[in-house]
C-alpha cells in the first residue's frame, strides 16, 4: 500500500539537490579539471551581514589593543612598541563574531565576505592578517 | 530459563552531539532493564567563562550547543542584564524572540529528520532537511551566518531587523504554514511510523514530574510545561503563547513527533506576531562596547537567566563580584533532565526501538557506532550500524503486517 511518504520518495527521485554546491572556482586544480574548469557552479552570494576573513587597515591602527580585549578566540596579537604598536591576527583562531570591528575606535577592522579559508598550513600568509 | 544479556553502547562516536554510555540489559529481543552514564564531554566551559570578561564569554556560550545557539548566550546575557540593571530596548527584545522562534523551526525539523532516519525513511530525512534549508537561509539573511549567529549583546541585540527584510520572513513563514499539513501526513498519518512511534517508549505523567522531564519531552506526557507561558522572559508576556500538548496524552514517541511538528507552527505564528507588533526604536542600550566593558566591571550580584530552548528549559546562573570575570557561572541544558527519562522509555521495549526512543528526546545520541555484546562473559562487537539495521527491519516488518 502506497504511504505518504512513498509519493515523497518518487518525487525525489526526480528532483535536483536543495543544497548549494560547492563553488567549483575554488576547488583543488585536480577537480577543475575534471569539472571542466570551474564553468559550472558559481559562487553563492553571501547575504548582507556576512562575516567572512577580517580586512585590516594597518595605517589606520592606534595600537590601544581593545579588539585584543573583546576577542573571545584570542586571534588577535599585540606586536611592537607603543607610539608604532600594531596587531597580528590569526585567521585560523578567528570565530566570525566581529565583536572586534564593533570595538574598535578608529574602524580600521572590516569584515569581508571571503568565506573559503581552508588550508593546509595554519600559518600561512593568506591566514595571517597584518 | 531466560538469561539476559547486558549490552554497552557507547559513550563515543564522532556522530554523537554528546557522548553517552548505555548498558542495555536484554532477554532476548526485549530490554528488561537500562541504564546510562554521561560525563565523557567535559569540555571545561565554565571554567574558561569564569576567567574571561563576559562580552567574550557571549560568544563561547554560543558554542556550548550548535542548535541552541541563541538559547544559551540569551540565558547568559539576561543574567549578566538583570545584576546590572541593564534596561533592554523593546525592538531588541522583539528581535531576540524572532530569532530564538526560528532557532525552534530549525531545530525540531532536524529532529523530525534525525528521528526518520532512526526508523528507516531516509528519503523523508531528506525531505524534512530540504524544508529547513528555508529556515536556514532567513537565519543568514537575518544575523549574517547559518549557525552561530553572533547576534546578542548584553543590553540588546547587534543587528536590526529592518522593514525591507520583512516581507521575506513572512514569505518563509507562511512556507511553514503551508507545508505544516504535509509535514503531518508524513509523520502523523503515515501508517508505519503511527505503528513505529505509538505506545513505544512510554513516560507517564507522573513519572516526567517525578523526573522533572523539561520541553516537549515533558510536554507530550501532559505536563504542560513551558518556560515562555509560566516565567515569560523578553518579549513573550506581550506575545500569545500556550504549551503545545496532544489532547489525550499518553507520552509516547508519537506524543513527542506530534509536540515537535505542532511546535513548528506555533514558532511560525509568534514570529507573524512580533512582525505586527515590533515598534522602531533602539536596538542596543550600550552602543559603545569599550564603555560597556568598562561597566561590567561595576557589576556586582547573583542572578539567573532562563529561556525555553527547543529542548526545554535552559538554565544560567551567574555571580558577578567588580571584577572583569563573573566569580561563578553555571549552564544548565535541558537534555540534562531529559536524560534521565531513558530508563523508564526503554525498558520493556525491543531492542530495535532503543533509537528511536533514544532520540525521540532529542539528543542525537542514537547513531552508536559499536556495541559490545557480553555474551557469558565474551565479548562480541556489534557495530551501531547493525543497530540501526535492526530498527529499520522492524520497519520492514510492521509495514508487512
Ligand atoms: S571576529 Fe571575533 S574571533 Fe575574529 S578576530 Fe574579531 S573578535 Fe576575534
Ligand atoms: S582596536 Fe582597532 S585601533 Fe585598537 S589595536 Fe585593535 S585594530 Fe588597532
Amino acid at each position: 500500500m502506497p504511504t505518504p511518504a512513498f509519493f515523497e520518495l518518487v518525487k525525489q527521485i526526480l528532483s535536483k539537490p536543495v543544497t548549494n554546491l560547492f563553488p567549483s572556482k575554488y576547488a583543488p586544480a585536480s577537480i577543475k579539471k575534471f569539472l571542466k574548469k570551474g564553468k559550472i557552479n558559481p559562487p553563492i552570494k553571501t547575504p548582507d551581514k556576512f562575516r567572512g576573513k577580517l580586512i585590516y587597515e594597518k595605517d589606520k591602527c592606534i595600537g590601544c589593543g581593545m579588539c585584543v580585549r573583546v576577542c573571545p578566540s584570542s586571534a588577535m596579537e599585540l606586536v611592537g612598541e607603543p607610539p608604532k604598536r600594531k596587531i597580528k591576527h590569526y585567521v585560523s583562531r578567528c570565530t566570525f563574531c566581529a565583536i572586534c570591528t564593533e570595538v574598535c575606535p578608529v574602524k580600521c577592522l572590516h569584515m569581508s565576505d571571503e568565506f573559503l579559508l581552508a588550508d593546509f598550513d595554519k600559518h600561512s600568509e593568506n591566514l595571517i592578517v597584518g | 530459563m531466560s538469561k539476559t544479556v547486558n549490552i554497552p553502547i557507547g559513550p563515543v562516536h564522532p556522530a554523537l552531539k554528546e557522548p553517552v554510555r548505555f548498558t542495555i540489559e536484554v532477554e532476548g529481543e526485549k530490554v528488561v532493564g537500562a541504564d546510562y552514564e554521561v560525563g565523557y564531554v567535559h569540555r571545561g566551559i565554565e571554567w574558561a567563562g569564569m576567567r574571561q570578561n563576559p562580552i567574550k564569554t557571549i560568544h563561547l556560550s554560543e558554542r556550548i550547543c550548535g542548535i541552541c545557539a541563541f538559547c544559551h548566550p540569551l540565558c547568559f546575557v539576561q543574567a549578566i542584564e538583570e545584576i546590572g540593571d541593564v534596561e533592554v530596548p523593546e525592538r531588541a527584545e522583539y528581535i531576540r524572540v524572532i530569532t530564538a522562534e526560528l532557532e525552534r523551526i530549525h531545530s525540531h525539523m532536524l529532529w523530525a529528520g534525525v528521528a526518520a532516519h532512526e526508523i528507516g525513511f531516509d528519503s523523508i530525512l531528506n525531505l524534512t532537511w530540504n524544508i529547513r534549508e528555508k529556515v536556514m537561509d532567513i537565519v543568514e539573511y537575518i544575523t549574517g551566518n547559518r549557525v552561530t549567529y553572533g547576534m546578542l549583546q548584553i543590553g540588546g541585540v547587534r543587528r536590526n531587523i529592518t522593514e525591507k527584510q520583512y516581507p521575506k520572513i513572512r514569505e518563509a513563514t507562511q512556507y511553514y504554514r503551508e507545508l505544516l499539513d504535509k509535514i503531518e501526513d508524513v509523520f502523523l498519518r503515515d501508517p508505519t511510523i503511527r505503528m513505529r512511534s505509538r505506545d513505544v517508549g512510554i513516560l507517564t505523567k507522573k513519572r516526567a514530574l517525578e523526573l522533572c522531564a523539561v520541553g516537549p519531552t515533558a510536554r507530550a506526557s501532559g505536563v504542560p510545561k513551558d518556560v515562555r507561558q509560566d516565567f515569560p522572559y523578553i518579549a513573550y508576556p506581550d506575545l500569545d503563547v500556550k504549551a503545545i500538548m496532544p489532547e489525550e496524552p499518553i507520552g509516547d514517541v508519537y506524543d513527542r513527533i506530534f509536540v515537535r511538528i505542532r511546535e513548528i507552527g506555533q514558532s511560525a505564528d509568534i514570529i507573524e506576531q512580533c512582525l505586527d507588533q515590533m515598534e522602531p526604536g533602539p536596538i542596543l542600550a550600550e552602543q559603545n562596547v569599550a564603555k560597556l566593558l568598562a561597566d561590567l566591571q561595576n557589576f556586582e550580584g547573583e542572578a539567573v537567566g532562563r529561556a525555553e530552548a527547543p529542548r526545554g528549559e535552559v538554565f544560567h546562573y551567574v555571580r558577578m563580584n567588580k571584577n572583569e570575570a563573573p566569580l561563578s557561572w553555571k549552564a544548565r541544558a535541558p537534555t540534562y533532565n531529559n536524560v534521565q527519562t531513558w530508563p523508564d522509555m526503554i525498558v520493556g521495549e525491543e531492542l530495535a526501538d532503543v533509537p528511536i526512543i533514544v532520540a525521540s528526546i532529542d539528543p542525537c545520541v542514537s547513531c552508536t557506532d559499536r556495541v559490545t555484546l557480553i555474551k557469558d562473559g565474551k565479548e562480541e562487537i556489534v557495530t551501531g550500524e547493525q543497530l540501526h539495521k535492526l530498527s529499520v527491519l522492524k520497519t520492514k516488518r510492521v509495514m508487512r503486517r
